[in-house]
């Protein structure tokens, strides 16, 4: 297993109770992926993700944290010289994207995977914690997913004034209701139809303000959503020391890279068909790496589909 | 958990140690880093990777006593274990190629200038180091960088060894005595290597800098490294260490490696008075 979030673990679990050995290979210092470095605790409290991983040890699973598959150990080497039959990759989504306007590096701009990271995995809300973490004011969360709604819930948990600006209105939040509705009962402000321009910063290259214009929504887009369009002359500053970009991912090029014959589509995302195979021989992929930032079910229901298959391949 | 093999002091401030990690020592390349994180708690920190010794499995670090992590990493002696230990990470210096480059590091950056100079010279490359530390005190690895050069020049900033000056002065006293060099690698404090590139940057000399920004997961996960070259935003991590130097934008480099500063500074005190209290 390459990646152990949830898509690898579901495939782990249901190959291990087969029989089979399983060994997950996983980039970072702790096993489960955005369960436990993304989602907040007041979410999904991490004992419960200990816990599951603690079921998988029980069952024979073998968690190999520090190992990045594609600079420490290739996939064709995990065939090869370690002898492994299959190799199922649930590396999950990837790279943060950010928006590319003015001031996008400035201190106090982060990616909601940094935000989360620094305070979920590296415990820097701990006083005794020795990763920092920047205890803001005025945060500005720009986008509406639930990567957005958990990023602003926890800027509120530090002690921030927070707004959620979103360029699509209420009903296109893309977030789930319930998360909506937490974050409005929390205190958070919905700054809708609104649209980061140009984020300013101070003489110390810290945030200041972010400039934003006003939208309106126009004809449905491709995707069947009115897209929004700027107001004329509705350009107007709101005053943050700190902005997260929460505006989705894009795939990580490493294991592409590193990995002869392995095919993705136009995204970036690694192609694979129903059962999960992918265009390499005994390689199968799943969750985020190969829908792109889906959900936590999707991504078990993928690893369990080519548990299924690799047993079914391995067992002729 | 990832043995320390052998630790030395190569002045007050600087350490090197030499720690047990046989799957990164096996696929290690000179501008490689590492990541690593001292205990539970602890925060997680790149390193460049200064040395590698594929049969034994070791890779050798060096680091400078700056903050928090780096003064309890020193804490540790032969025989302890650090808590993780991952890489190689990042893309390795590309060395093919070039007949004659000059190698110019600065302070601490020479434990990261080394490798690449050494790996240059093996491949038979005319390699000329420039180098250059504060005083003579702080002066690491002079013999390595030796036996790696065919030509060495040491500069210190109060002329207390070597040559009194800075490393451009150096730099630019070769190329105007007529040195042809096919690239300049530069690696030390941000300001040093801006001031490189500018120098290069009027000669026409292709250079590379190696940067060493702010990270945490080092795959790409969150784009706390990012920096500015070319006009496009890109991840140290997994887009580098290394870069076109004449297209990197220092000045937002500098501001963003401040963005701890503070912190940095109180957690560090904050720990000296913690070993105080354990030594009482
Ligand atoms: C903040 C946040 C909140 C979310 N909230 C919800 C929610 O409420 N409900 C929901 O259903 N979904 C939610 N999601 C989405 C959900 O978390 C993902 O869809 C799911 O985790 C994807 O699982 P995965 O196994 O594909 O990948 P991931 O969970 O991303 O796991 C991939 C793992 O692979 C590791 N890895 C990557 N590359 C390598 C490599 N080369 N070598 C070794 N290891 C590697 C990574 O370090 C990571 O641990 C949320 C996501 C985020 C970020
Ligand atoms: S360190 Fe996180 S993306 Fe580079």
């Amino acid at each position: 297993m390459v990646g152990s979030g949830p898509a690898g673990l579901a495939c782990a679990g249901d190959l291990a109770k087969k029989g089979y050995k399983v060994t997950v290979f996983e980039a970072l210092h702790t096993a489960g992926g955005v369960l436990v470095y993304g989602i907040p605790e007041f979410r999904l409290p991490k004992a419960i993700v200990k816990k599951e991983i603690e079921g998988l040890k029980a069952l024979g699973v073998d968690i190999q944290t520090n190992v990045v598959i594609g600079k420490t150990i290739s996939i064709e080497e995990l065939k090869t010289e370690y002898g492994f039959e299959a190799v199922f990759i649930g590396s999950g989504a990837g790279l943060p994207m950010f928006m590319n306007i003015p001031g996008e590096n400035y201190k106090g701009v982060y990616s909601a995977n940094e935000f989360l990271t620094r305070i979920n995995l590296m415990k820097a809300y701990k006083d005794n914690g020795s990763t920092p973490v920047q205890h803001p004011k005025k945060v500005a969360v720009v986008g509406g997913g639930n990567v957005a709604m958990d990023a602003a819930r926890c800027a509120k948990r530090l002690g921030a004034e927070v707004y959620i600006v979103y360029r699509r209105g209420m009903e296109e939040l893309p977030a789930r209701r319930e998360e909506v509705e937490h974050a409005e009962e929390e205190g958070i402000i919905f700054k809708l139809l609104t649209n980061p321009v140009e984020i300013f910063g101070d003489d110390k290259g810290a945030v200041r303000a972010m400039k934003c214009v006003e939208m309106e929504l126009g004809e449905p887009d491709a995707s069947g959503r009115r897209k929004p369009v700027v107001k004329p002359d509705s350009e107007f500053e709101l005053e943050v020391d700190c902005v997260i970009m929460s505006l989705g991912t894009s795939p990580n090029p490493l294991i592409k890279s590193t990995t002869q014959g392995l095919e993705t589509n136009p995204k970036g995302c690694i192609i694979a068909d129903e059962k999960g195979l992918t265009t390499v021989e005994n390689v199968y992929a799943g969750g985020d790496a190969v829908t792109g930032a889906a959900t936590v079910i999707l991504a078990m229901g993928a690893g369990k589909t080519a548990a299924a298959a690799i047993d079914e391949k391995l067992s002729k | 958990m990832y043995r320390i093999i052998r630790k030395k002091e190569l002045n007050p401030t600087v350490t090197l140690m030499e720690v047990s990690a046989p799957l990164v020592a096996k696929k290690a390349q000179p501008g490689q880093f590492i990541i690593l994180r001292v205990d539970e708690d602890g925060e997680r920190i790149p390193l460049t990777i200064a040395d590698y010794n594929r049969e034994e499995g070791t890779v050798t670090i060096i680091f400078q006593i700056v903050g928090a992590t780096t003064e309890k990493l020193n804490h540790l002696n032969e025989g302890d274990e650090i808590c993780d230990f991952v890489g190689p990470l990042g893309k390795a210096t590309v060395t093919e190629g070039k007949k004659k480059v000059a190698v110019v590091g600065g302070g601490v950056g020479c434990a990261i200038a080394y490798p690449v100079a050494k790996k240059f010279f093996e491949q038979g490359t005319e390699v000329h180091s420039i180098v250059g530390f504060r005083n003579k005190d702080l002066v690491i690895l002079e013999d390595e960088f030796k036996a790696a050069s065919s030509k060495f020049v040491l500069m210190s900033d109060d002329g207390s060894c070597g040559e009194k000056g800075l490393v451009t002065d150096a730099l630019k006293k070769l190329i105007e005595s007529g040195e042809q060099y096919d690239e300049v690698i530069t690696i030390g404090p941000l300001i040093m290597m801006k001031f490189v590139c500018k120098l290069t940057k009027e000669y026409g000399i292709k250079t590379v800098v190696s940067m060493n920004p702010i990270m945490i997961d080092g795959t790409g996960m969150c784009g706390g490294c990012r920096l500015t070259v070319g006009g496009k935003t890109k991840f140290a991590c997994v887009d580098g260490p290394e870069f076109d130097g004449h297209e990197v934008d220092f000045d937002e480099a500098m501001a963003r490696g401040a963005m701890y500063k503070d912190y940095e500074r109180h957690a560090y005190e904050d720990a000296c008075n913690l070993f105080k209290a354990e030594v009482k």
